[in-house]
C-alpha cells in the first residue's frame, strides 16, 4: 500500500519505520527541514520537506494514487486541513487524523475524516481500566460519539442487585447488550436477575451515563 | 447583530471597530491578552481571551446565540477550522473566514464557507493599480 504521513514528528516518524517493515510504500511530509534530514538518515529517502495541507505539494507526491492518508501533526487544524484536502482534491479512500482535543471527533467525522486517533481517548480509556473504582468503562464510539458501547461493574451494596433488568430505571433508549456473571455471559432480558459482581455491557447514549450509573450502582 | 471575531490582529480589530461603531454586539477571541492592545479605547464590545478552534471557549464566547462568526487568525487552517466548527456544529447563520493561501481557499469555497483569500484579493489589487 502508499501511505502518506503528514508530520514527522516523533509519532510520524515511528509510524512510519513501522510502515516500512511491513514493506509498505511510504512518503513522510515534514516542513522542518532539520527533522526531515534525521529521518532521512534513519529511514533513506522517504521524506519530503513541504507542507501537507498544501494542495501543490499534495500533488507533487502522488497523493491521488494513495491508498491512506494520515496526518499526525500535533495541531488538531493541521491535520484537520491536510485530510480534508486529501479528500475533496484527491479523492484518497482514507483518511486518518490525529486529535488532541478529544471534542473535535464529532467536528472530523461530520466533516468526512474517515478514522481519528485521539490520543486523550486512548489513555482515559486505558486509566479507566486500571482503576477500580470507576465503574463505567467506554469500550467503544459509535456514529461518531452520539452512541457509545460502555462496561459497567455492578457493585456489591448496589440496590440493583438481586433485581430484575425490568425493574430499574434504564434510561430510555439504551440497549442492554451483554451481562457477564458467575455462569458466564448472556444476553439480558427484562427477566434477568442482576447479579452483584457482574459485567454489564450497554449501548447508550453519552448524556444518558448519568442516568445509567445510577440505576446500576446507587448503593442500597 | 451578535457578531464574534476570532483573532484580535489588525485586521480584526480593525473589523472590530467597524462593526461596533454601527452598533452591532461584538465578541472579540484572542489567544493572547496582548493582542487586545489593538482594540480602540472606546470599543464597546466584549474581547475574550480564548482558542477558537476550542468548543468550550466558543460557547463562551456566545457562539449559540451568535448571527456572525469571522475568523482572521494569522493560521489558514485554524480560520477554516473555527468556521467549520461555526458552521457544522454550532450552525451559525453566517460565517465568514480568511484564507491567504488561495488554492486552499478555492477548495473551501467550493465547500461551501465563505472565504476572502487577501492574497488574491491584494495580487489583483496591485495589478489593477500598475496597469492603470
Amino acid at each position: 500500500m502508499y501511505v502518506i504521513v503528514v508530520g514527522g514528528g516523533k509519532i510520524g516518524f515511528y509510524l512510519a519505520t513501522a510502515l516500512l517493515s511491513e514493506g509498505h510504500e511510504v512518503l513522510v511530509l515534514e516542513k522542518d527541514p532539520r527533522r526531515c534530514e534525521f529521518i532521512c538518515e534513519q529511514l533513506g529517502s522517504v521524506v519530503m520537506r513541504g507542507d501537507g495541507c498544501e494542495a501543490r505539494t499534495l500533488a507533487d507526491v502522488g497523493t491521488e494514487r494513495a491508498d491512506i492518508f494520515a496526518a499526525v501533526t500535533d495541531e488538531d487544524e493541521d491535520n484537520l486541513v491536510a485530510c480534508q484536502v486529501a479528500k475533496h482534491k484527491f479523492k484518497v479512500a482514507r483518511t486518518i487524523a490525529r486529535i488532541n482535543n478529544p471534542q473535535n471527533e464529532m467536528l472530523f467525522k461530520k466533516l468526512g475524516i474517515d478514522v481519528t486517533v485521539s490520543s486523550t481517548n486512548l489513555i482515559l480509556e486505558h486509566i479507566e481500566e486500571e482503576v477500580p473504582t470507576h465503574s463505567l468503562i467506554h469500550l467503544l464510539n459509535l456514529e461518531g460519539g452520539r452512541l457509545e458501547v460502555v462496561e459497567m461493574k455492578i457493585p456489591e451494596d448496589s440496590q440493583a442487585v438481586g433485581k430484575k433488568i425490568g425493574e430499574l430505571a434504564i434510561p430510555p433508549g439504551s440497549l442492554m447488550c451483554l451481562m457477564v456473571g458467575k455462569e458466564g455471559a448472556q444476553v439480558p432480558t427484562d427477566d434477568t436477575i442482576v447479579e452483584a459482581d457482574a459485567r454489564i455491557v450497554v449501548a447508550i447514549r453519552p448524556e444518558a451515563e448519568a442516568m445509567l450509573r445510577a440505576a446500576l450502582t446507587t448503593a442500597k | 447583530m451578535n457578531i464574534i471575531i476570532m483573532g484580535c490582529g489588525r485586521v480584526g480589530a480593525q473589523l472590530a471597530a467597524l462593526l461596533d461603531r454601527d452598533g452591532h454586539k461584538v465578541t472579540v477571541l484572542d489567544v493572547e491578552q496582548y493582542s487586545f492592545r489593538r482594540l480602540a479605547d472606546n470599543f464597546g464590545g466584549t474581547a475574550l481571551v480564548g482558542d477558537g478552534t476550542d468548543e468550550d471557549a466558543l460557547r463562551k464566547a456566545g457562539i449559540e446565540d451568535a448571527d456572525v462568526f469571522v475568523s482572521v487568525t494569522q493560521g489558514d487552517n485554524r480560520n477554516v477550522m473555527a468556521a467549520q466548527i461555526a458552521k457544522h456544529i454550532f450552525n451559525v447563520p453566517k460565517v465568514v473566514c480568511r484564507i491567504y493561501d488561495p488554492l486552499r481557499e478555492e477548495m473551501y469555497s467550493t465547500l461551501g464557507l465563505e472565504t476572502i483569500s487577501p492574497t488574491m484579493v491584494g495580487a489583483q489589487l496591485f495589478r489593477d493599480m500598475i496597469l492603470g
